[in-house]
């Protein structure tokens, strides 16, 4: 007992002090360079800025009435690979104001994206279409976005290390965070995985089922917190989950799976010449709607939400505000339940996938 | 965006709307019908509805 209260004051001091190193060389003074924009493009570009990933954890910041942007958050690591590996700290971009120097290379954050510039006053060549024509360099940094990925993965197995512990200290009952999980974990077994894949097959993939369930519900969930974080609205972020769905149906696929996407049983044979492409189409359409979906769902809530509490200050009378903080409440507490449902069509979709892949061919049935 | 994007756009919202609608109904009556089926008639109506709002998606962020 007492090693458990140590523990955790360890742990708490630890973080603290994280926080407070992080706070003191994060206040910023900005010289005012650009008139103020009204309140209307100022929300927008807020929200199109909370949609981008970032190189510097911000939490929040705010304008002083002296007109000085106060930012509070930490720098992450920037890794390049730019003719050799480059480290740095993002808070040598300033927030993105400033060029970063590292060994005789100039850097500059355009669009959330590092391009590489000429001098200390390098400016960003954009050509007709407003795309930045300066040259890229690798980007393997730490952002944001892989940050939360990197937190969501020490939640993840500090949750089921723990779950797993409390069944073997106790007999196989549960305790703690097993009691929490286990209802969720048996759903996904009873409801999701057995019926859309059988009996037969379906503990193969109930790791991949799980890990994906739980990973994009507290994706979702992080995402509706104040701290201003979400990955489900990185379509790089639902590309990978959605390829890892389409390697596991194609290569978990048996002879049933292939001959009903190229000999289709049961039809004329022009008819199966015609089906065979659009079914081979269909199993690269439908990894696509899974990203998509995903993608789209979150990104859209996300928008609408912040809209909606923009407005407060738009509207600037009282009926206005409180009918708008109103609207955000509920549509927040709609998010919540959208941020499950994903995770859940994510996993059923997944498993139908994965059942059509390993089902047995009946003989007797008709196509 | 342009005017025709912007029809389009309410096209496709418009369209999405009928067919989840449809969908919401049809798993209501369903429902009534059979209350006992009340559990698997949601998945599949979660389903259906996720596909059609994936389609309607795809076509908004694809203009």
């Amino acid at each position: 007992m007492r090693r458990k209260i140590s523990l955790k004051l360890i742990t708490s001091f630890l973080l603290l002090t994280a926080f407070v190193s992080f706070g003191q060389n994060e206040v910023e003074q900005v010289p005012e360079h650009e008139p103020k924009t009204d309140k209307k493009t100022e929300i927008k570009e807020y929200i199109q800025h909370h949609l981008m990933d970032s190189y510097d954890f911000g939490l929040f910041s705010y304008e002083t009435d002296a007109g000085e942007d106060k930012h509070f958050g930490f720098p992450l690591p920037v890794i390049l690979w730019d003719n050799g590996l480059k480290v740095f700290s993002s808070s040598k971009f300033h927030h993105g104001e400033t060029v970063a120097e590292v060994d005789g290379n100039f850097y500059r954050v355009h669009h959330a994206k590092i391009y590489k510039v000429d001098g200390i006053d390098g400016e960003i060549i954009e050509d007709a279409h407003h795309h930045a024509t300066n040259e890229k360099p690798l980007d393997f940094s730490i952002t944001k976005n892989v940050s939360l990925i990197f937190m969501v993965f020490g939640i993840l197995f500090f949750m089921f290390s723990r779950m797993a512990k409390a069944y073997k200290n106790n007999n196989g009952m549960p305790t703690g965070m097993g009691r929490f999980l286990e209802p969720i974990v048996l759903y996904v077994r009873d409801e999701i995985a057995i019926p859309n894949i059988g009996e037969k097959h379906y503990k193969r993939f109930m790791s991949y089922l799980l890990t994906v369930f739980f990973f994009v519900w507290i994706i979702n969930l992080f995402g509706l917190t104040p701290i201003g974080m979400n990955l489900t609205n990185n379509i790089a972020v639902t590309f990978c989950l959605s390829i890892l769905t389409y390697l596991i149906t194609t290569f978990s696929g048996n002879k049933n799976y292939w001959k009903h996407i190229f000999w289709m049983p049961g039809v004329p044979v022009p008819m199966k010449i015609i089906l065979a492409p659009i079914e081979l189409l269909g199993t690269f359409i439908k990894p696509f709607a899974l990203m998509i979906r995903l993608y789209a769902n979150i990104t859209a809530g996300h928008i609408v939400l912040m809209s909606i509490i923009g407005m407060m200050f738009v509207f600037h009378n009282w009926i206005g505000s409180s009918l708008s903080f109103l609207l955000a409440f509920v549509l927040g507490i709609l998010e919540l339940l959208v941020a499950a449902l994903q995770a859940y069509i994510f996993t059923v979709l997944s498993a139908l996938y994965f059942g059509m892949a390993v089902e047995e061919h009946h003989h007797d049935e008709a196509h | 965006m342009e005017i025709p994007e912007i029809v389009g756009a309410g096209l496709i919202v418009i369209g999405a709307g009928i067919g989840i609608g449809r969908i919401g109904g049809s798993a209501m009556d369903a429902i009534a019908r059979q209350p006992e089926a009340t559990g698997k008639i949601q998945t599949a109506m979660l389903i259906a509805a996720a596909l059609i709002e994936g389609i309607g998606f795809a076509a908004l962020f694809a203009k």
